[in-house]
């Protein structure tokens, strides 16, 4: 029996349609812009101005603040504007957009294509590296990747845990990675087990990318410390909380800190990103992007340089279908839907789903039939169905008893949901407003 | 271009509520095909009457009583039909299936305000109903095969279970059990058909429309009561053979009667059952212990029907004191 979670899940049509497609390098744009408040936490704080001339890799916006990330240029060229633009979703903030002359890299990066295996930083030095680069959670969550690295004082990682499961329906990025970088796969990992001072880590990937586990499996033997773990599919695995209890058998307690069993999670490009850091000094300026759906023509993975607008590389994959409906940015079960194509492709972008008309839109709401399917599919042992009644009708208090505040947002209520019952849009609200009372009896 | 925007998640499982209700539907098929072979042309009769009715009485109370657009295409209402056509006998005048359909549709489900909002399990109220207002018509049973063409006038026989309850466990060993297996004993036209209604069983786990806890817990609960019930009587009398005897005596309990119809269909049924894996097991050996104890002590020689309505009842306070296992508690 494969290692999995113990409670709940789905599994959702898979629709990996660009599973065997490699990564494809895609041509550096004519012009980027990049948002200030691509990750989570405080904005970066611009350091450049109009006319200003920068190359790949120049440091264009710092951290602002602790929980925050550098930001560096992705193209050589001159800064044409800084101004406020909107971002996927229509809402506006800082960005900086530049345009590419050339192809112009910091002296300081090391383009060679040798991979680096030995390293000679410390643990802090490694830390402060990353830090540096800007890198963020790759999967799409965009925490600071270094302020993950120094949990608080009083937990002391056992192990690390690499995120390599994908596990939302079509998308293929982090699988095509791995077979594209094994090794600088491998050497990252060695690189984050010395970052947080652990000699074990385990690789979890879903079974639907036999050839990923095969590959990882041959290389990783000759990294001491790194075991690849196959799980079986299921969603949703890439959950922190249910990719420790698939692999370590131990559930983060409710309210807890997933580090409290020792775990510290990071995703698989994630760590591809942190090896480019640290031995090839590369601060995160492009990623892979899947671009997919049941009508594009050349659906694919593509490395893309960050700041890179949505539509271009849309255009790149062969254009929006005709009866395109619907675009969401990472996955289905948790991506979101965009309303502005225009706007810039940032760090956490994973994927881009296309949906036509038909997948677009959701069916008839129904009455609830009582037949419990949200339960059983819900992965933190919730009642969804119960949530969202209390939500509707503003029950907070009992709500809050019935623990509307560990929902993970996963979606596998509303998915079940035979009657077509908007569950999970109830439970946010409630969630909310949960929230804010939790928050304003904790000031009082 | 328009793109339409709406929040995660984006893609819908495979299954509709009306998918639901058509499978266990299909599920039921072949047990109706075992009684058409034994009971002949008063199965179909009262089975149809039964499923047309049932969506009348639905589309009339919401076309003109309630004045909403009738769902009847939501197969829950020819679910209900089919479910209380098969609680009755073969004979059954078709006056008297119509009662049973409104006690079903319009007295439980509807004046409860429609799918999804009754408490009792609206066939199995029909059948009550009707075995308290027409006892005589409800307790005489059609012998299989011995008359397939007639109807209301058909020969009629005892069950097993009454014969069992008159002349007692000794009785044991005169049960052909490989015709309770395929359905040739007197009954409710739905119920006999003991591998038909497994397979049926094993296709709606298949489809996940119904999970194995209830159905498991009800024959397990059922199978092991009866047995200790066996082994005491036949200890107590002395008799050689007595784990045999008992172990017979479980299994007919478990064949004959509604019991696998009601175990496998009727405790099912999403909106009266609890919604937890673990409230689902509670529920079940409740059913279970209910069932042996009306059938051994009580004034029917069949509890299953009364069974589950009383545990109907607890469902309620089931689901409000029994939560799922939580994430991180544990
Ligand atoms: S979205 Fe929340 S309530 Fe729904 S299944 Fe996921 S964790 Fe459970
Ligand atoms: S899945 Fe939908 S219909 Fe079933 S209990 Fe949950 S909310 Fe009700």
């Amino acid at each position: 029996m494969l290692k999995t979670f113990r409670i709940g899940g789905i599994h959702p049509n898979e629709h990996k349609l660009t599973a065997h497609c490699p990564v494809t390098p895609v041509a550096v744009p004519r012009q980027v812009a990049i948002m200030l408040n691509q990750h989570i936490g405080a904005p970066a704080n611009c350091i450049v101005k109009k006319g200003d001339t920068v190359k790949v890799g120049t440091l264009i916006a710092e951290a602002g603040g602790f929980v925050s990330a550098n930001i560096h240029s992705p193209v050589s060229g001159t800064v044409s504007k800084v101004d406020k633009a909107a971002n996927a979703f229509g809402q506006y903030g800082t960005t900086i957009i530049i345009d590419t002359e050339g192809d112009e890299w910091e002296e300081s990066i090391d383009r060679s294509p040798e991979l680096k295996e030995e390293i000679t930083l410390t643990s802090q030095e490694i830390i402060k590296k990353i830090a540096e680069a800007g890198i963020v959670g790759l999967g799409g969550a965009t925490f600071p990747t270094h302020v993950k690295l120094m949990p608080p004082k009083e937990f002391k990682p056992t192990v690390l845990i690499v995120n390599a499961t994908e596990c939302e329906p079509y998308l293929t990025d982090d699988h095509a990675l791995m077979l594209e970088s094994p090794d600088q796969i491998l050497v990252g990992c060695r690189i984050l087990m010395k970052a947080i001072n652990v000699e074990q880590a385990y690789i979890g990937i879903e079974n639907n990318k036999p050839d990923a586990i095969a590959l990882l499996q041959q290389h990783a033997t000759r990294y001491p410390g790194i075991t690849i773990v196959p799980l079986r599919t299921r969603y949703p695995q890439g959950g922190e909380k249910q990719l420790i209890d698939a692999i370590l058998h131990k559930q983060v307690a409710n309210g807890a800190l997933p580090v409290s069993t020792g775990a510290i999670v990071q995703n698989v490009g994630t760590a591809f990103a942190v090896y480019e850091a640290v031995q090839k000094n590369k601060p995160l300026v492009d990623r892979v992007v899947t671009v997919t759906g049941d009508h594009i023509a050349k659906p694919g993975n593509y490395r893309i340089r960050l700041g890179m607008s949505m539509h271009e590389l849309i255009d790149m994959a062969g254009g929006l279908p005709d009866d395109c409906a619907k675009v969401i940015l990472g996955g289905p079960m948790m991506g979101k839907a965009v309303s502005n194509i225009d706007s810039p492709i940032s760090k956490g972008c994973s994927g881009i789903v296309i949906l036509d008309e038909k997948h677009a839109h959701r069916g008839t709401i129904e009455p609830c039939i009582r037949c419990g399917k949200c339960v059983s599919a819900c992965p933190m042992g919730l009642e969804p169905f119960l949530l969202a009644k209390l939500s509707q009708n503003h029950l907070f208090d009992r709500a809050e008893r019935e623990l509307i505040t560990s929902c993970l947002e996963c979606g596998c209520c509303s998915y079940s949901c035979p009657s077509n019952r908007p569950i999970l849009d109830y439970i946010r609200v409630g969630k909310n407003a949960v929230n804010r009372i939790i928050r304003s009896r904790k000031q009082s | 271009m328009e793109l339409t925007v709406s929040p995660a998640p984006h893609i819908h499982g495979r299954l509709s509520a009306s998918q639901c209700m058509y499978s266990v539907i299909i599920a039921l098929l072949p047990a109706f095909a075992v009684s058409l072979y034994f009971f002949g042309v008063g199965a179909l009769i009262v089975t149809l009457t039964s499923i047309l009715s049932c969506v009348v009485v639905e589309y009339l109370i919401q076309k003109f009583l309630l004045k909403v657009k009738p769902t009847i295409g939501d197969g829950s209402a020819i679910l209900t039909g089919l479910l209380l056509g098969f609680n009755l006998p073969s004979n059954l005048p078709v006056w008297i299936v119509i009662i049973g359909s409104i006690a079903a549709i319009g007295i439980t489900k509807m004046a409860f305000g429609g799918l999804g909002n009754n408490l009792f399990n609206p066939a199995l109220v029909g059948r009550v109903f009707l075995l308290i207002s027409f006892p005589t018509y409800m307790t005489q049973w059609p012998v299989p095969s011995a008359s397939r063409w007639s109807y209301t006038d058909a020969e009629t026989g005892a069950t097993l279970l009454s014969k069992l309850k008159e002349e007692g466990s000794q009785w044991v060993s005169q049960v052909n059990i490989s015709d309770l297996w395929i359905g040739n004993q007197g009954g409710s036209l739905g119920e006999v058909g003991a591998i038909a209604l497994l397979i049926g069983f094993a296709f709606l786990l298949y489809r996940r429309i119904i999970s194995w806890h209830i159905p498991v817990s009800i024959l397990a609960t059922v199978f092991v009561f009866s047995f200790a019930l066996g082994l005491g009587e036949e200890l107590s009398a002395q008799a050689s053979g007595a784990w045999q005897h008992a172990f017979d005596f479980a299994l007919i309990q478990l064949l004959s009667g509604g019991l696998l119809l009601g175990a496998i269909y009727m405790a099912t049924d999403y909106v009266t059952s609890p919604m937890t894996s673990r409230g689902m097991i509670i529920y079940g050996i409740g059913i279970g212990i209910l069932t042996v104890v009306i059938r051994q002590w009580g004034g029917y020689p069949e509890g299953v029907s009364f069974a589950i309505l009383i545990m109907n009842a607890f469902t309620p306070l089931i689901n409000n004191y029994v939560k799922p296992k939580r994430f991180g508690r544990a």
